[in-house]
């Protein structure tokens, strides 16, 4: 179908994930309190104008190194699968926390939109987030919502649009490492490019060869091992 | 506050605030508690015990996570505050 | 250049402490976000939740509260469901009455009839009206401790006790679960992050019965443990008698997970975190919805998947005669022997063989047994039941054996067929299915030779 992009839902647990992705697409779906509840992909449909948006709700984790079985789900998916568009969950009242997920989706995939859920239960507590200057700095568009009230839907929705579309252009401003680092990342970047080509971020793939990510390793071997015949 | 005190997390009273200096962990557990926010130079609050005496749950990242002792022991850091 | 000779180049140029460098400076950068695109206010913190983990993880209120509402969503439970399941058993019964006249309209052969009504359709609709309002209020109810975030707390207050026998306290919450199902249960161990712990918790959550126990449990106490007492004094007993056989359950628990933790499990590596999410108000209509559509109703179609072919099944035992005797007979005489060893007999054993694929049908095939119907049977008095029993040559050592022996048991078809999805080890999964069969048959056996040693009976 010409007109049906992906979405795929990333974030922490605990951070109303499960129910946006429940409000959203209306699909009988229990929502959890805890770390990885749903770990076989849960996927749902949003029609919007003429669109279908298909709603993939990844496992909820504290980070994408692949620690867990979870993290790697939910790594693999954006990283291979590339979804039109990912849209990273964060709990408005643990921002600090959850900025780290968001973060490392920045380095991994471009089309990123970052949703900050339970924005009333943060502005009863006090906390006022200003989206324009995170929008700012992280180079994607921030945008509040609250999925229990339904609230920010439209706002979302028109985002997501507006992405796929082509009428907002993404630039996620990378995070920059201590000197060593960058310099380890140079220095073996070109050569991960010349490997991969734009398959996947070369500056993420290089920061996870230096890491040692075995895991990605082996993913990367198997699926590009076997793409090249059969493209 | 001259000479600064290293504690254990694990031995943290509640109330208290703790900058993390170093964790004495591999593996797993380590990156874990790396993702969770335990890292160097983090501010860490003792929460509160549970009934039992372990695990102790720890503000961090604006978070509340508990750990047990075998973990909080090997987290060290500078009191920054007695509680109030 | 491949890839692999990249990684081992990259290997090379990179240091041991890259990761901690790589998660330091996302945090820094995080925290940076936030002094710059957040504004706090009135106070940064979350009063409420203090206040209520005061309270809910208290030194003095922290156990008596959990007790309490773990004894309230049983009372709900057990409560609630016995008016619609006694709604429902008659409901089913009047539908069978049209569907055997019907079979009789079109002149369907006796056989024809006896498969489809008496057994498949007795089976399943039995098993739906056991099963189902229990579940459809277990499920939500627990569903709404758990999206209002008590439920960590729970497993923070219990982690001390979990982790002496090398557990992990989340266990505690697949634990609850398995009160309402092992077979949910043991899905809801994914929430266990550490694989060794979450071994623990599937290979031993059937310890805890299941609610297509509980009836098998209540009956029991209540005919024999409780037989000489009347009125309120009866149903405390009663309660006294199914606590301390839960608390057994709990008891084997621990001591197989010590062991296990001791033994095969050794060594698998360990981790823990718990997070202590803020409370949070539940949807209470969403979370009731969709509990009961998709917990309730999925765990209840497979039951019935596995419950179908078991009824049909137990009928052509039951009916198909070798000479004048039927093949369940000559599996029951067969039986006998180990049976009676065990304190039970070869009716008891046979019964808990048919009632693999779920244990709501254990007690029914039983009777169906003992009066040699043919088909499964409910007993409309207790005092019937009790004489039916009591003819067998039952006696009070019978009916504890019958509910250590269900307490203990293998777990039912769906739950093993759920432990294989989630470990996706047969190895696992036939442990699953050994150990508890083991300790099963040791309880009864050890308890029966020693009663009769001692001439108590």
């Amino acid at each position: 179908m010409g007109n049906s992009y992906r979405v795929a839902l990333a974030g922490n647990p605990n951070t109303g994930k499960s129910t946006l992705f429940n409000a959203l697409t209306g699909l009988r779906q229990h929502t959890g309190n805890w770390a990885g509840k749903t770990v076989s992909l849960a996927q749902g449909n949003v029609l919007y104008k003429d669109k279908t948006f298909n709603l993939i709700d990844l496992p909820g984790t504290y980070s994408l190194f692949s620690n867990s079985n979870d993290e790697e789900v939910a790594r693999n998916y954006i990283v291979f699968e590339k979804p039109d568009v990912t849209v990273v969950v964060l709990d408005a009242t643990s921002l600090e926390r959850n900025f780290n997920l968001a973060l490392q989706v920045l380095e991994m995939t471009k089309n990123v939109i970052i949703c900050i859920n339970l924005i009333d239960v943060a502005e009863k507590q006090g906390i006022n987030i200003n989206e324009r200057i995170l929008t700012n700095r992280l180079g994607v568009p921030v945008i509040k919502i609250s999925a229990r009230n339904k609230k920010g839907f439209p706002m979302l929705l028109d985002t997501i649009d507006r992405i796929v579309t082509g009428a907002i252009e993404c630039v996620p401003v990378q995070t920059t490492y201590p000197d060593d680092i960058e310099e380890q990342i140079k220095n073996i970047e070109p050569k991960v490019s010349e490997l991969i080509g734009n398959r996947l971020s070369a500056r993420w793939v290089s920061l996870r060869l230096l890491d040692g990510d075995e895991k990605l390793l082996n993913e990367i071997s198997k699926r590009f091992g076997q793409k090249e015949g059969s493209e | 506050m001259s000479i600064p005190k290293i504690i254990k997390l694990v031995n943290g009273e509640k109330g208290n605030l703790i900058r993390i200096t170093s964790l004495n962990l591999d593996g797993v557990m380590r990156r874990r508690l790396l993702d969770l926010g335990f890292v160097a130079g983090a501010i860490v609050e003792v929460i509160r015990k549970s009934p039992l005496g372990d695990p102790i749950a720890f503000r961090v990242s604006q978070t509340t996570i508990a750990l047990r002792k075998e973990e909080s022991s090997r987290i060290e850091g500078v009191l920054m505050t007695d509680g109030e | 250049m491949s890839i692999q000779q990249l990684y081992s180049e990259a290997q090379q140029l990179s240091t041991a402490k890259l990761r901690d460098d790589i998660v330091q400076r996302l945090y820094e950068r995080s925290h940076r976000l936030c002094r710059e695109g957040i504004k706090y206010t009135e106070s940064r913190r979350d009063t409420r939740t203090e206040k209520l983990d005061a309270i809910f993880t208290s030194p003095i209120f922290g156990f008596p509260i959990m007790l309490t509402m773990l004894g309230v969503l049983f009372y709900l439970t057990i409560a609630g469901a016995n008016i619609p399941s006694s709604m429902l058993a008659e409901f089913f019964g009047s539908l069978e009455i049209y569907l055997s006249a019907f079979f009789t309209f079109i002149q369907a052969p006796d056989w024809v009839h006896g498969v489809l009504v008496l057994g498949l359709y007795r089976g399943t609709t039995w098993v739906i009206s056991v099963m189902l309002p229990p579940m459809a209020i277990f499920f939500p109810t627990f569903a709404l401790l758990e999206n209002y975030g008590y439920l960590p707390r729970v497993a923070f207050n219990m982690d001390r006790l979990f982790k002496r026998v090398g557990a992990h306290g989340k266990q505690s919450l697949t634990m609850a679960m398995g009160f309402g199902c092992n077979a949910a249960a043991v899905i809801s161990t994914r929430i266990i992050e550490s694989p060794r712990e979450r071994m623990l918790a599937i290979l031993t959550n059937n310890f805890v019965p299941c609610n297509g126990r509980w009836g098998t449990l209540i009956v029991l106490a209540s005919l024999f443990m409780a037989a000489n007492f009347t009125g309120g004094l009866k149903s405390l007993v009663t309660t006294g008698v199914i606590v301390g056989i839960v608390m057994f359950g709990i008891i084997v628990t621990f001591f197989v997970s010590w062991v296990l933790s001791k033994t095969a499990l050794k060594g698998v590596p360990t981790h823990y975190t718990l997070e202590l999410p803020p409370y949070r108000k539940p949807k209470i209509f969403d979370t009731v919805v969709r509990s009961s559509l998709t917990k309730s109703w999925s765990v209840l179609m497979r039951a019935v998947k596995v419950a179908a072919p078991a009824a049909i099944l137990t009928w052509v035992f039951a009916n198909i005669f070798i000479g004048d005797t039927s093949i369940l007979m000559y599996a029951v005489e067969f039986l006998d022997p180990f049976g009676k060893l065990l304190g039970l007999d070869g009716y008891i054993m046979m019964a808990f063989i048919l009632g693999l694929p779920a244990n709501e049908i254990v007690l029914p095939i039983l009777l169906m047994g003992y009066l040699s119907t043919g088909s499964l049977t409910e007993v409309d008095s207790l005092v019937d039941l009790k004489q039916i029993f009591l003819d067998h040559g039952w006696t009070w050592l019978t009916a504890l054996n019958m509910m250590l022996f269900s307490l203990l048991h293998y777990p039912c078809g769906t739950t093993l067929l759920n432990i294989y999805k989630e470990t996706k080890s047969k190895k696992w999964t036939f442990l699953a299915f050994l150990i508890p069969t083991v300790i099963a048959i040791l309880v009864p056996l050890i308890i029966t030779q020693t009663v009769r040693f001692f001439g108590w009976l």
